[in-house]
């Protein structure tokens, strides 16, 4: 206890940090989602569980829990595999590959609404660039190109491309740290073993990226998932519920219905998905057993 | 010195033959990689380049035309003249106060880089240096955090902060910032501390100095590697961060240019090519940033697991 003492002017502040901007928002927030909060922001007492039956019975709440599981599953099973491939290049030896580094962290410095309202542009009809490049190449017979952002389906699928590729930077350079890790000589050794380049990679340089890949998955689940700038720039201004996830819903019912009780019960869930994904996800894959 | 923060930065320079100026070796040379497949590379590098700079660069040529260029119907790659005053006219633009969201970006992130720092150097340090009871549920504490984000939390910082009064200021987004980027710092400076042998400490103790003298003097020049990185690091996070910001800073005025600019869409004629001026405004300098920390960036965010 008394090593407690004489380690708190050092840890405390972080401590005092963690506790009233973490903790304390966790706990009210759990507290606020059985509560009745006027729009004005009057508490006007203890509902129960009322407000996560509100909630669960919206109708468009299993369809938006859906498409989440599809948001995330999709954009991080597509940010592996891509980053799998960019970081197998950018480990091997080729002039300018400083620069591609480079360039690969572009999208992890920007703003992700910034390059989500790029995208935004060059999508819309008739002076979006994007379409104006698609007419040019031919794959869309429209002179004024698609509406892609003016509906629901494609605007979100959009959402998870951009999605994916300001989460290809991260991904790609924790499986490049992996990379480095794994001795030459296991490499070598399946070479002269007779192996191909593909058959090393797949049974010699995969199996001991376990670590990184895992530590990658799981923090790109938690961020995707907790991700709305994308879909806000991209879905926002579409009328209904038809490209939402549990976490533009809970943006929703903050801002355009001012229910924060709703908005707190939804958290709630969102929170406690986010703590069973994490949960499970260790007890299966360990990333953290190293620490 | 230089073998000591060798050991301490993540292990990703072990496998990579020195060199006398401290460059990575051009292996390619040395390897005598054939012809073909040093050409494929190369050709994949490039499509690898294009690919992530072109959304940055659609940003850049837009930027410079005037707004009937990028809203006429039959759109132009590149800019038909080059306006650069659109980068001096596009501040009094009437959608939202940009030069004040500037300034708010910038004392919020600089403030909150400057609270990290406060906070989570002492922590890094003495979790490094000192085995303590508390010590891994401290550790734990800091990691936890790592998988909250702001986004699922905003509804009860919300209703904290109105009970505070410091809802819609700067001070509310500065303590948010410095929160939820707290672990990141404590984590890469806690790696760099754990690196210096004890030995050094003890030796400047038996010469009589105190603990803070200790980490001042003796250790803070070693690990500056990684206060940069953390500093870095925060700093950019807190330029870029979005949804907090949106809801618990309301007058147009406090809100940082992440807020700023979704304003724009959605307008009946959204002014396009200032969107993509202040866009390379924000962009540019976070970027020369980042890449200057680029070799460091993994260590912290994955608490050393990849190993």
């Amino acid at each position: 206890m008394k090593d407690l003492l004489k380690a708190l002017p050092w840890i405390g502040p972080a401590v005092a940090l963690i506790a009233t901007v973490v903790l304390f928002p966790v706990g009210l927030m759990f507290y606020n989602s059985t509560r009745d909060i006027s729009q004005s922001g009057v508490d006007k007492g203890g509902v129960g569980l009322d407000n996560f039956a509100t909630v669960l019975g919206f109708e468009a709440f299993w369809p938006i829990l859906g498409r989440t599981v599809v948001w995330v599953v999709v954009v991080v099973a597509c940010t592996l595999l891509g980053s799998l491939a960019l970081a197998a290049l950018l480990n091997k030896a080729f002039p300018g590959r400083r620069l591609v580094r480079m360039a690969v962290i572009v999208p992890w410095a920007s703003s992700v609404v910034m390059t989500t309202l790029v995208v935004h542009y060059g999508l819309e009809p008739y002076f979006g660039i994007i379409n104006s490049f698609l007419v040019d190449v031919g794959l869309i017979d429209t002179p004024e190109g698609y509406g892609w952002t003016r509906h629901a389906g494609t605007a979100f699928a959009w959402a998870m491309v951009v999605a994916v590729f300001v989460s290809l930077p991260f991904t790609t350079y924790t499986i490049l740290a992996g990379l480095q890790t794994v001795p030459g000589e296991t490499v070598e050794a399946a070479r002269i073993d007779g192996a191909n380049g593909v058959r090393t990679y797949f049974s010699v340089v995969l199996p001991q990226l376990r670590g990184a890949i895992s530590v990658a998955v799981l923090i790109n689940i938690i961020n995707v998932f907790n991700s709305l700038p994308i879909l806000r720039v991209m879905t926002g201004s579409i009328p209904g519920y038809d490209a939402d996830t549990v976490m533009t819903m809970i943006f929703k019912y903050m801002q355009n219905q001012r229910q924060i009780d709703l908005a707190s019960a939804l958290s709630v869930i969102a929170f406690l998905v986010v703590v069973v994904i994490v949960a499970v996800y260790v007890r299966m894959v360990r990333p953290l057993e190293e620490v | 010195m230089a073998a000591i923060t060798q050991t301490a930065t993540p292990p990703r320079k072990a496998t990579r033959p020195p060199s006398d100026d401290g460059r990575r070796v051009r292996r390619y040379t040395a390897d005598q990689v054939p012809l073909g497949s040093l050409l494929l590379r190369l050709l994949a590098g490039l499509v690898v380049l294009v690919v992530f700079l072109l959304p940055y660069l659609i940003m850049f040529f837009g930027s410079v035309k005037t707004k009937a260029e990028i809203r006429s119907v039959d759109p132009t790659y590149f800019p038909r003249e080059w306006h650069w005053d659109n980068y001096v006219t596009m501040w009094s633009t009437p959608e939202t106060p940009l030069l004040q969201n500037l300034i708010s970006t910038l004392v919020i992130s600089l403030c909150a880089t400057l609270l990290v720092l406060a906070v989570a150097l002492p922590a890094a340090y003495y979790t490094a240096r000192f085995r303590f009871r508390g010590r891994l549920v401290f550790l734990f504490l800091v990691i936890v955090t790592q998988m909250v984000q702001p986004a699922v939390l905003t509804s009860g910082l919300f209703r904290e902060f109105i009970a505070v009064g410091i809802l819609d200021t700067w001070l509310a987004m500065i303590l948010v910032n410095a929160a939820f980027n707290l672990s990141f710092a404590v984590w890469i400076m806690h790696s760099f501390f754990a690196g210096i042998p004890k030995e050094v400490d003890e030796a400047a103790q038996l010469d009589g100095a105190g603990t803070f003298a200790v980490l001042t003097k003796i250790n803070l020049p070693l690990v500056w590697p990684g206060i940069v990185t953390a500093v870095v690091f925060t700093f950019v996070a807190s330029w870029n961060e979005f949804a907090a910001s949106l809801v618990l800073l309301t007058t147009a005025g406090n809100q940082p240019l992440s807020v700023a600019l979704t304003k724009f869409v959605g307008q009946y004629e959204t002014s396009w090519h200032y969107v993509f001026g202040v866009s390379i405004v924000a962009i540019v300098p976070v970027v020369i940033l980042f890449m200057a920390i680029e070799k460091r960036l993994v260590g912290g965010l994955v608490a050393g697991s990849v190993k």
